[in-house]
């Protein structure tokens, strides 16, 4: 009898399975269910196992149960440092790092109503920064202080200058505090696995429980971490392969959603020109950013904000008039589908403009300085020009009608030459949806998980362009 | 005199490639015991700034060599001020205006702008070793007298 996984994804709209069999690399079945978190999440769990059941004739018996989950909220962080771009920023690539949903970022001394404003947030965890190690600890201390006084009765990672840490953890309180490296132990040195870890193990061992989600554990083993973190694992694992198989090397992942659109990188991110000369904050190797504006169901309307209506009417080919009907309808029914051909051209429009703007702000930029030797050129951010591979994943982009002309508005593009996106890389679509579970069967199988994501990845580079497929 | 080691921000301000200077200065601050935290070329005058707030610097060190300086550092104890660095200990040196003037000319317009030192060309890295023990020396006295 093969070894089997079963892999979970509580998400916030439905409870998704994929069964897979470990040793044959294939995907055995597929189950859904609602997502039934916020009164009993066995009810949508048992739905997708019979759904999952359904399409197998029986269910094998599983040896791996893993779960990842972005359910009730997924896991609503706040984050707090001191400078801005600084170890504000630094904790704010951990959390997204650690599969957060940011629901608020703070810097310098947080004031009475940033704090009030924090305990009405009631975030599930708070990541506390600010001073590299013996630089500035009188901001952390007056911020540790102030949060220690408030109703805020969440988690609290501490990763902040580590010579205030132990007079921090006295002025947190009563509060669980879990105090681990700083996120920029000296400056501008980018310091955010200790603080991810430490995340995850607060989700796994305090979040999963408070949200409800461990009411299930009969059906499975272990939540290991939340979805966004799944993916982003599966995606290093894509890159970087494992001992005996190489991955795909440096790659970018983008993710169109309802509600925000996603995009991951693996990539050094280091200038491709020599001679450029990189600014700002060091960029982590593998890097997750959230763009909370651009999501296809939630988020249409600030979608047509950010991309403008002309061009969104323009791309559709259809009136604005028409444009701004259609997204009345979106607004009343955020789970409409496209029911007519109107509906599918806006929503190919839309998933167009949300990875075009999502992997241009995750993607760095050049710019010339002039100085009194000559121009020199100065990168921001991760030059991605160089990446191999392109892979697009969420429903919106696996089933667009035309996924092909969706991918390549990740590309770079003559007509902004400043932007560092991927060049020319293969583009890959992940259709299966495979890429949470790819990084949740990692976990326990780094090889069976690698290669039954490299066997369903689908090139898409061969299809036909999308002018000649017109009329067929 | 207090034991905690002296954080220095050094860098070249501006759109100011030149850095070797300022890195054989930065090697040298460091060899005297301080700790520096060196920038490098093409540094805004805002992240100088940025940079102290999160190390609790003691002093910045801002070098300018294409003759911009003096526009480059306009209003750069304003900005310290603003992000709380009242009392930052800030030094400037190089080649800090285009043409021919008067050094003590020069160095009165950058001590009016707020520098507690100007250095012209061929200032010896010993004399701005000098500077600095002396600057912390009155400052530490200023803020722990003695007591007779």
């Amino acid at each position: 009898m093969p070894v089997c996984a079963l892999l979970i994804d509580f998400g916030s709209t439905y409870t998704k399975l994929r069964a897979i069999d470990v040793d044959g690399r294939r995907i055995l079945g597929t189950g859904q269910g609602p997502s039934t978190v916020t009164s009993d999440i066995l009810v949508g769990m048992k739905a997708a196992l019979a759904d999952l059941e359904k399409r197998l004739g029986k269910l094998p018996r599983f040896k791996y149960r893993l779960a990842s989950s972005s359910a009730a909220g997924g896991l609503r962080m706040v984050t707090v440092g001191l400078v801005r771009e600084l170890t504000a920023e630094a904790a704010r690539r951990a959390a997204l790092g650690a599969g957060a949903r940011l629901v608020g970022t703070f810097a310098y001394r947080l004031t009475r109503s940033d704090v009030e404003q924090i305990s009405a947030l009631a975030p599930d965890i708070l990541l506390l920064a600010g001073g590299t190690d013996g630089g500035n600890s009188a901001v952390i201390l007056h911020n540790a202080a102030a949060l220690g006084r408030s109703a805020l009765s969440c988690p609290v990672v501490l990763a902040g200058n580590r010579s205030a840490a132990d007079e921090a953890v006295v002025l947190l309180g009563a509060r669980e505090v879990i105090t681990c490296e700083n996120v920029m132990p000296e400056f501008n040195l980018l310091n955010i696995e200790a603080a991810r870890t430490a995340i995850r193990k607060v989700f796994i061992e305090r979040i999963v429980h408070a949200k409800g989600i461990d009411r299930a554990h009969a059906e499975f083993d272990q939540v290991l971490m939340p979805t966004p973190a799944a993916v982003l694992d599966g995606v290093k694992l894509l890159a970087d392969g494992c001992a005996g198989v190489s991955g795909l090397g440096p790659l970018l992942v983008v993710d169109p959603g309802g509600a925000t659109t996603d995009v991951h990188s693996v990539a050094s991110g280091e200038p491709s020109v020599a001679g450029v000369i990189p600014q700002g904050l060091p960029e982590p190797r593998v890097k997750r950013t959230v763009e909370g504006d651009l999501g296809m169901r939630h988020n249409a309307a600030a979608i047509i904000e950010a991309a403008g209506l002309e061009r969104i009417a323009a791309d559709s080919r259809l009136a604005p008039a028409r444009v701004l009907a259609l997204l009345d309808q979106i607004r009343g029914d955020v789970e409409r589908l496209p029911q007519s051909a109107e509906e599918t051209a806006l929503d190919q429009a839309l998933v167009r403009a949300s990875v075009k703007l999502a992997v241009m702000r995750h993607c760095g930029s050049v710019e010339t300085v002039f100085t009194a030797t000559g121009p020199v050129t100065v990168q921001h951010g991760k030059d991605l020009s160089n990446v191999g591979a392109v892979i697009g994943t969420g429903g919106a982009l696996v089933h667009s009608r035309d996924a092909r002309a969706v991918m390549q508005m990740a590309l770079a593009d003559s007509a902004d030459p400043l932007s560092l996106r991927p060049k020319q890389p293969k583009l890959m679509l992940d259709r299966e949806y495979l890429l949470y579970a790819c990084g949740l069967l990692g976990a326990v199988e780094p090889q069976a998980a690698l290669e039954l994501a490299l066997a369903h990845l689908d090139p898409i580079d061969t299809e036909i362009p999308h002018e000649q497929s017109i009329g067929a | 005199m207090s034991t905690k080691q002296k954080v220095l921000v050094t860098g070249v301000i501006g759109s100011d490639t030149h850095i070797v200077g300022n890195r054989i200065l930065s090697m040298a601050l460091e060899a005297a015991g301080y700790k520096v935290i060196a920038l490098g070329a093409l540094t805004p005058a805002g992240d100088f700034v940025k940079a102290a707030v999160e190390t609790a610097a003691d002093a910045i060190m801002v070098s300018s060599l294409y003759g911009q300086g003096e526009l480059d550092c306009r209003g750069f104890r304003e900005l310290c001020i603003e992000a709380g660095l009242d009392d930052i200990l800030l030094y400037l040196g190089g080649n800090l205006v285009v043409g021919k003037h008067a050094w003590p000319e020069v160095e009165q317009r950058f001590l009016d702008m707020g520098f507690d030192r100007a250095a012209p060309p061929g200032t010896r890295i010993e004399t701005v070793i000098e500077w600095l023990a002396r600057d912390f020396a009155a400052r530490d006295q200023r803020q722990h007298p003695v007591k007779a």
